[in-house]
């Protein structure tokens, strides 16, 4: 349940920052906008027709609470008490759509009637479009010309959706350049319109906003957990991070619990020192994109790099400032995945569970074989994502 | 409030004889070298102010020529360690006051005290640092920038609050930049009335700063427009594009400036 307040050490303070992350470094020309979301975000979201709302479209539409399954097979495997929280079957195929819930309610309650986004494998993109389909408002969704061409299937679930898809060819084509524009439509158009961002990254309040409304995945981790093993509390919360949305939401109610584990799988890509990696906390120094200061890959100019994983969810060059703050603070612990471990975890679930991961997700699944566990120690990997949108991907790779 | 004249901007927009003309570009484009030569250039063709455009990867606030500039800049291989050589001895052939302008994060990482001093040594007068928001300013870096003498200029947009247009107007005391319109740099063409009542709602609050109109002028027609609001206009976008056509920088940057003032004052 949402509370008016933040408390605790990994909650944002009043200025917008976690730590020395976070902050709202936005052109003047978007200051009104952000201005109103900032003064208003909290009492909207804590007023009881908004969380009637929320809560029982995440019932109804969404299909919450997802099941927190006890994997037997991976368990055997690692001989540790493993659960996969289940968000790969809310509607649309991944946790994004709890964020898009929230947002378009919000955006309703701030009289905006427009709806823009950026998405980078497309996910984000068709949560936001469904939501606008749900609730009849027009709806744009920038995306890198690069991704629009891997993530083809996406595109045309968008376009389905009635929301227009705007290839975006500045730049690298990526994530990074779909929010550049998102962001620039945004100062375009600031009195009709809200951008709904999909991840914790964005200018102050944005990273907290969103994970508050990812944080119905460990606020149900919690319940399910209590009535399987008898505690709330696991002792290791596992979650793949590229902008990091899925992971605040399965570690925000761990925060202040400093017996629970917080586990936090970045992409390797080819390797952390290939060349082509998305690690953001091992190769990013402090610095500033999209309105905040974070950790970010860049050059010794302060050029943004730009980041490489076969994952197209995964290679933002940032990270949320949240997770800047887990990762400096030393409260979450970062492991890399390379692509090759992500694919061949993505297939041995699939043949151990019969779950075909996201190939997000399936980077969490690999950090098992990086860990020493015990067969008394209950792991909760959160399942982000499920693979449909990535066969071709894995057809591709070809190596099952 | 500081009127006294010491630094080059105010000298220049205490005179209100005329609409001031100031000119953006993007360090290292078209070519790498290039920076030196636009400037005497602009010098000697009297341009009133100048601009000068760190390149970034992200440029989140300008539209697609600016954004290509940086792109191709950075292609080029600029670095603001570079720009800074460039400017060395600067003052010594150019006076009219220059002002960097560049997103935060390039600046952060030189270090925003080496910066200042920087730029101060070889002579800038001012700073744009567009998501460098108000509040971060007074936090950090007020005092800073006011020890190396280098003003810092905030933009106001149509949708900014009149209480906000006041609390930028006590902190500044140099010029304010007014975007013409929300858009990015370089979108829009002409001065629609929506705007011209915006630029008349702003001079109605009589701030004690100067005004410099930018964002969408393009040609002496819109430069003559908004010279009846404000104390200048700053030309990006259309320079941008006259010199990506160039082949001879010199004449051409004359040529620009000139059909831009004579036009204008003529008309």
């Amino acid at each position: 349940m949402f509370s008016a307040t933040s408390q605790g050490n990994f909650s944002v303070d009043e200025s917008g920052y976690y730590g020395e992350f976070g902050g709202a470094f936005i052109p003047e020309m978007l200051y009104p906008n952000v201005e109103e979301l900032r003064e208003k975000y909290l009492s909207i979201i804590a007023q009881e027709a908004f969380q009637k709302e929320f809560y029982e479209l995440l019932r109804q539409y969404v299909g919450r609470p997802t099941p927190l399954y006890k994997a037997e097979g991976l368990s055997a495997r690692y001989g540790a008490k493993i659960y996969l929280k289940r968000e790969d079957l809310c509607h649309t195929g991944a946790h994004k759509i709890n964020n898009t819930i929230g947002q378009i309610l919000l955006a309703k309650a701030l009289g905006k009637n427009k709806i823009i986004a950026e998405t980078g494998a497309g996910q984000h993109g068709v949560a936001t479009a469904t939501v606008c389909a749900l609730m009849g408002m027009e709806c744009i969704v920038y995306m890198g010309k690069h991704d629009t061409e891997r993530q083809k299937p996406n595109v045309e679930r968008m376009r389905i959706l009635g929301t227009t898809v705007v290839p975006v060819t500045s730049g690298s084509q990526t994530l990074k350049d779909a929010t550049n524009e998102a962001m620039r439509h945004w100062i375009s158009h600031p009195v009709d319109t809200h951008y709904i961002i999909g991840s914790v990254v964005g200018p102050h309040p944005y990273p907290d906003m969103v994970a508050r409304f990812q944080s119905v995945i460990s606020e149900e981790i919690k319940v399910q957990l209590l009535k399987e093993e008898g505690t709330e509390n696991p002792h290791k919360v596992i979650a793949c991070v590229g902008g990091g949305s899925n992971a605040a939401g399965a570690f925000y109610h761990y925060l202040d619990a400093p017996e629970v584990e917080l586990i936090a799988v970045e992409a390797a890509g080819k390797g952390v020192n290939s060349g082509y990696s998305a690690a953001t906390t091992a190769l990013g120094k402090p610095g500033i994109l999209h309105g905040s200061r974070t950790l970010l890959m860049q050059t010794e100019d302060g050029q943004v790099v730009e980041p490489y994983s076969i994952s197209a969810g995964l290679d933002y060059p940032g990270i949320g400032p949240v997770h800047a703050h887990l990762f400096a603070s030393g409260r979450g612990k970062f492991y890399a995945v390379t692509d090759e471990d992500a694919m061949q975890a993505g297939v041995m679930l699939s043949r151990t569970e019969g779950i075909i991961p996201a190939i997000e997700t399936a980077h969490a699944i690999a950090v098992l074989n990086q860990l020493e566990l015990s067969s008394d120690e209950i792991v909760v990997i959160n399942l982000s994502g499920r693979g449909d949108k990535d066969l071709q991907t894995y057809i591709d790779w070809g190596k099952y | 409030m500081q009127t006294l004249l010491d630094n080059r901007i105010n000298r220049l927009l205490a005179d209100k004889s005329q609409n001031k003309l100031s000119i953006y570009f993007t360090a290292g484009f078209p070519a790498l070298n290039d920076t030196r030569t636009i400037l005497m250039a602009l010098q000697e063709a009297g341009a009133d102010m100048v601009e000068i455009g760190i390149p970034f990867s992200d440029p989140v606030a300008d539209g697609p020529t600016i954004q290509a500039s940086n792109q191709k800049a950075l292609e080029n291989g600029m670095t603001l360690r570079l720009l800074f050589e460039q400017l060395e001895g600067i003052r010594e052939g150019v006076d009219m006051p220059l002002i960097l302008m560049g997103y935060l994060n390039p600046v952060v990482q030189f270090g925003m005290e080496a910066f200042c001093k920087e730029a101060a040594r070889v002579g800038i007068d001012g700073l744009i640092i567009p998501d460098l928001p108000l509040a971060e300013y007074e936090r950090q870096y007020k005092g800073l920038f006011e020890s190396y003498g280098l003003k810092f200029i905030c933009l106001i947009t149509p949708q900014t609050s009149e209480a906000r247009i006041r609390q930028i107007d006590a902190l500044s005391d140099s010029f304010i930049y007014m975007v013409s319109s929300a858009a990015t740099t370089g979108a829009k063409q002409g001065v629609s009335n929506e705007q011209i009542q915006y630029f008349e709602r702003v001079n109605a609050m009589n701030l004690r700063n100067p005004k410099v109109v930018g964002f969408g002028i393009s040609d002496a027609d819109s430069f003559r427009t908004v010279g009846q609001y404000a104390e200048g206009a700053i030309i990006g976008s259309a320079f941008i594009r006259m010199l990506e056509s160039s082949t001879s920088l010199k004449a051409d940057i004359l040529r620009f400036i000139q059909s831009i003032k004579v036009n204008s004052s003529n008309l």
